[in-house]
């Protein structure tokens, strides 16, 4: 079938349709993107991708505490043990790993996976969309949907800098928040059907110059971002496949934005999302509907190290989610909206090898709203400290361009090799 | 004779509140689109999708559970094949056929009604019958108006067909019967048919949830699940912001346990029907935003939902939602307020609240910001280049473009902004679509300029004019024109 679409790609492209390919390419790149800047000498060239986790993972299965003595009680049906066939994959006697990450474990016994346990951004309602907002916008509660923190973190960098004039790319149709905002956004998605010829994009190109500046601009962006990955080899990839809520699609993402990413002239910052986390009801335990994400995540972590070889010991890849789930299993054997939850830390530049958490148990007054892990680690915390000692970013660009009202938060200090 | 500046209006009109026009229609539409939009609300009623394969939830139920009840036969037989290898002379032909992983394509079972090769399973096969009959209906309909609100309530109230077999066997059958008879009608019913329909309790887990305290809670030990509850408040009638608290949801959850969908059995109703399940329910009063509900049974969620309806943070969070669809991404304040006191004074009237966004002239002058949704751009694309789409040509581009019908990402349905379909990934996966069915409609546009201006009439630029009128062939001239920026506005 693949080899079948592209033939009829070939067919379309006459040789005149060539040229004028590569002289779309010249075209798009005065738009904001040099085709080659690389960093200065001895430098590092830092990468960075931030995975959103839509639909709230419940971090009590994905990093059970088995060592707690209320962890297996409260999860009655889904509990995960430290021995027998399906057993969780040990970490630090305390906590254990869900055993669908067998990557992740692997990653954590080479110092390059950290695992943040009890944490949460500073939004403490449960509605996903807001709860996502909130982890998008950077911003210190919901309805602020303008920017993501991502953007701005770009548009903060000093001018000229090579991560910013590259802009952030957001995998998907549609871009995730967090990408969103007056730096340039590069899109990306899994190629799902023949791609239109160039010279039709650029008869657009032009009459969207004359008559919308908005469609200009995002059409320009998409064309830069289209030639990169041709320049990559990734056009002729396998089209169709599963969503961003299967293993299968969670690898072609990763793949994809690794492509993008570990590019000489593309772009060092992305975000992608994988869905599917909203587990109430029949959540599963060692196998399962929540271990098949997992599975699914772990293969994407696969996916990053090996698409990103080259820039491994550069690059950090953040997993996060807007919040929790409940400490006791509900009704459905499944988990209801929470609070506190993980986070992951991986790549060559993440110094690993250990779980970062101030516990906080797991009686009932030792939760908050005797209902759900309470938070003691904040997430934009977390993320400060990353993106702080990965880009340079000064205290006060972060506390009130990046992470708006986060003075008081000081970033978690070294995260990175 | 109207002005210039009115046709030009009407020609927006008819994009923002329709479905674009077709061919030799916009003229005679663009004069008269108010007085035309104010009579479909009058009329007050959507038509109903024909030829769909089963006419009603009951019908479905049972077919869905015969469904499974073969498949559950044939995984059966399957699995017996594949465990007594030696004895395949005595288990019959057909199992011994089985192969342990067959696709489950051909009959294996001779009591089991024969399914054409290559035809994919009944659930997906429903799916695409009514995905089909939607879409007819839209490419049939006059202005259009109707099945944009239908398409804006189901979202709204959107369920998922990819959760379960339910959900896929049923998203048709829920539109049909949950949101279009209420489009024109009361919130109220409208909320109350959604709320009780089997694929949205499917969908939200309300099936589920169990009273703690209730003859089958206190059996099986089970209890709540308060996804449903939660997203009632904050998707479909209060808003996130509108006053409720945690407390709130975890009682909203007891007053709607037992509300579910009769099973197999048909114990409790006809299988695959909505009923009451008087067992699953936490007996007793339960608050509800500062009132008591001590209602028995059933009455206890109508009365609550009924009360929701009437909230005046529900008026506001629709009449909200409806100006950010049709008017603007940021709705102006003023507009949204004349919606909300429109819905509060008609005590939530649907065709009040149209009215009050028909008939302001504010929002008529309203400059065409907004990007159509993919479903949009296909069926404007398929009326203006007057093509009858197979199932394949509808779902394939929505599909890629990222709005397959039904399937939100989550529970709060697609987005309604540009900055989710203007992105610059999903320009470009336009521009692949469109050159798609520049290519498709070659043979049957006569002359794509023409076309542009029948379409388009006075919004049609002189840029676009060239564009379409310079292209290299008739396909590029026919993509043009429906990746332009007047007809990928409203």
């Amino acid at each position: 079938m693949t080899a079948h679409h592209d033939d009829d790609d070939c067919e379309r492209m006459t040789p005149s349709r060539r040229a004028v390919l590569g002289a779309a390419g010249a075209l798009f790149a005065w738009s904001f993107v040099p085709k080659f800047a690389y960093a200065a000498a001895g430098a590092r060239d830092p990468r960075f991708l931030l995975v959103i986790l839509r639909g709230a993972l419940d971090g009590l299965s994905a990093v059970p505490p088995i060592g707690d003595p209320d962890y297996a009680g409260l999860r009655e049906g889904i509990a995960l043990a430290m021995d027998g066939p399906e057993a969780a994959l040990p970490l630090d006697g305390f906590f254990y790993l869900h055993p669908a990450m067998p990557n992740l474990a692997r990653l954590y016994k080479q110092g390059q996976a950290t695992i943040v346990h009890a944490a949460a951004t500073g939004y403490r309602e449960r509605s996903h969309f807001d709860g996502q907002d909130v982890l998008e916008s950077g911003q210190p509660g919901a309805g602020h949907t303008q920017s993501g923190w991502l953007n701005r973190l770009i548009a903060n960098l000093p001018a000229g800098e090579g991560v910013s004039r590259k802009g952030v790319l957001g995998v998907g149709v549609v871009p995730p928040l967090v990408v969103r905002g007056d730096a340039p956004v590069l899109g990306w998605a899994p190629p799902r059907m023949a791609r239109a010829g160039s010279d039709l994009t650029m008869r657009l190109a032009d009459l969207y110059g004359q008559r919308d500046p908005g469609l200009a601009r995002a059409l320009a962006q998409a064309v830069e971002t289209e030639g990169l990955a041709q320049r990559r080899g990734m056009a002729g990839e396998q089209k169709g496949g599963g969503g961003p809520d299967t293993a299968d699609g969670m690898r072609r993402i990763a793949e994809g934005a690794a492509g993008l990413v570990g590019a000489d002239d593309g772009p060092r910052i992305a975000a992608l999302a994988f869905e599917g986390w909203d587990t109430h009801a029949n959540e599963g335990g060692a196998k399962g509907r929540l271990a098949n994400l997992l599975g699914g995540l772990d293969g994407a972590f696969a996916a990053f190290e090996q698409g990103l070889a080259p820039v491994w010991k550069d690059t950090v890849v953040m997993v996060a989610t807007e919040f929790g789930r409940t400490a006791a299993v509900n009704g459905t054997v499944g988990t209801d909206h929470g609070t506190g939850t993980v986070a992951f830390l991986v790549g060559g530049g993440v110094k690993g090898g250990r779980v970062v958490a101030d516990w906080p148990g797991l009686k009932p007054e030792q939760l908050y709203q005797n209902r759900d892990l309470k938070p003691t680690t904040d997430i934009r915390a977390v993320a400060k400290g990353v993106v702080s000692e990965l880009f340079g970013l000064s205290g006060p660009v972060l506390a009130e361009k990046v992470f708006p009202e986060t003075s008081g938060l000081k970033p978690v200090p070294g995260l990175v090799v | 004779m109207a002005g210039s500046g009115e046709l030009t209006a009407g020609a927006v009109a008819l994009q923002r509140f329709g479905l674009g026009p077709k061919p030799g229609q916009g003229e005679a539409f663009r004069a008269q689109i108010r007085e035309r939009l104010l009579a479909e609300i009058a009329a007050g009623g959507v038509a109903q999708p024909a030829g769909v394969p089963f006419s009603g939830t009951v019908e479905i139920g049972k077919a869905l559970f015969a469904f499974e009840d073969q498949e559950k036969r044939e995984r059966e037989a399957r699995r017996i094949a594949a465990a007594t290898p030696a004895q395949d002379g005595q288990q019959g032909m057909q199992m011994a056929e089985a192969p342990p992983q067959a696709q489950p394509a051909g009959p294996q079972n001779q009591t089991a009604p024969a399914k054409p090769p290559n035809e994919p399973a009944l659930p997906y096969r429903t799916y695409r019958d009514e995905v089909k009959a939607r879409v007819d209906l839209a490419l049939a309909a006059e202005t259009g108006f109707g099945e944009r609100l239908v398409m804006f309530w189901s979202n709204h109230f959107c369920i998922g067909a990819t959760k379960s077999n339910i959900g896929r066997i049923m998203a048709g059958a829920y539109e049909r019967e949950a949101i279009r008879p209420h489009v024109f009608g009361r919130f109220e019913d409208l909320l109350i048919a959604a709320e009780s329909h089997p694929a949205m309790l499917d969908f939200l887990d309300n099936r589920q949830s169990i009273g703690p305290n209730s003859p089958a809670g206190r059996r099986q030990g089970r209890g709540l699940n308060e996804n449903l509850a939660r997203e009632i408040m904050e998707l479909h009638t209060l808003g996130v912001s509108g006053g409720y608290s945690q407390a709130d949801v975890t009682n909203l959850a007891r007053i709607l346990t037992g509300w579910t969908m009769a099973g197999r059995d048909g114990r409790l109703g006809f299988p695959g029907s909505f009923i009451f399940n008087p067992g699953q329910h936490e007996p007793g009063a339960a608050p509800l935003l500062g009132r008591d509900y001590a209602q028995p049974d059933l009455a206890q969620g109508v009365a609550a939902l009924t009360d929701l309806a009437h909230q005046p943070a529900t008026a506001h969070f629709i009449a909200t939602k409806l100006v950010r669809h049709f008017v603007a991404d940021d709705p102006p304040p003023q507009r949204v307020e004349a919606l909300a006191a429109a819905f509060r004074d008609s005590e939530g009237d649907l065709r009040a609240v149209y009215r009050a966004l028909i008939g302001s002239d504010d929002v008529w002058r309203a400059p065409a910001t907004k990007i159509r949704s993919p479903q949009e751009f296909l069926l404007a694309s398929y009326r203006a280049l007057s093509r009858k789409p197979d199932f394949g040509q509808v779902i394939g581009p929505v599909g890629v473009m990222g709005q397959p019908f039904w399937q939100p990402p989550g529970p709060n349905g697609y987005a309604d902004s540009n900055a989710a379909w203007a992105s610059a990934e999903g320009l470009k996966t336009r521009v692949d679509v469109a050159a798609g069915w520049g290519r498709q409609a070659a043979g049957s546009v006569a002359d794509p300029r023409v076309l542009a201006d029948d379409i388009l009439g006075p919004l049609l630029s002189p840029e676009t004019k060239q564009a379409v009128a310079r292209a290299e062939s008739k396909p590029q001239a026919i993509a043009l024109l429906l990746m332009s920026p007047e007809f990928q506005r409203r």
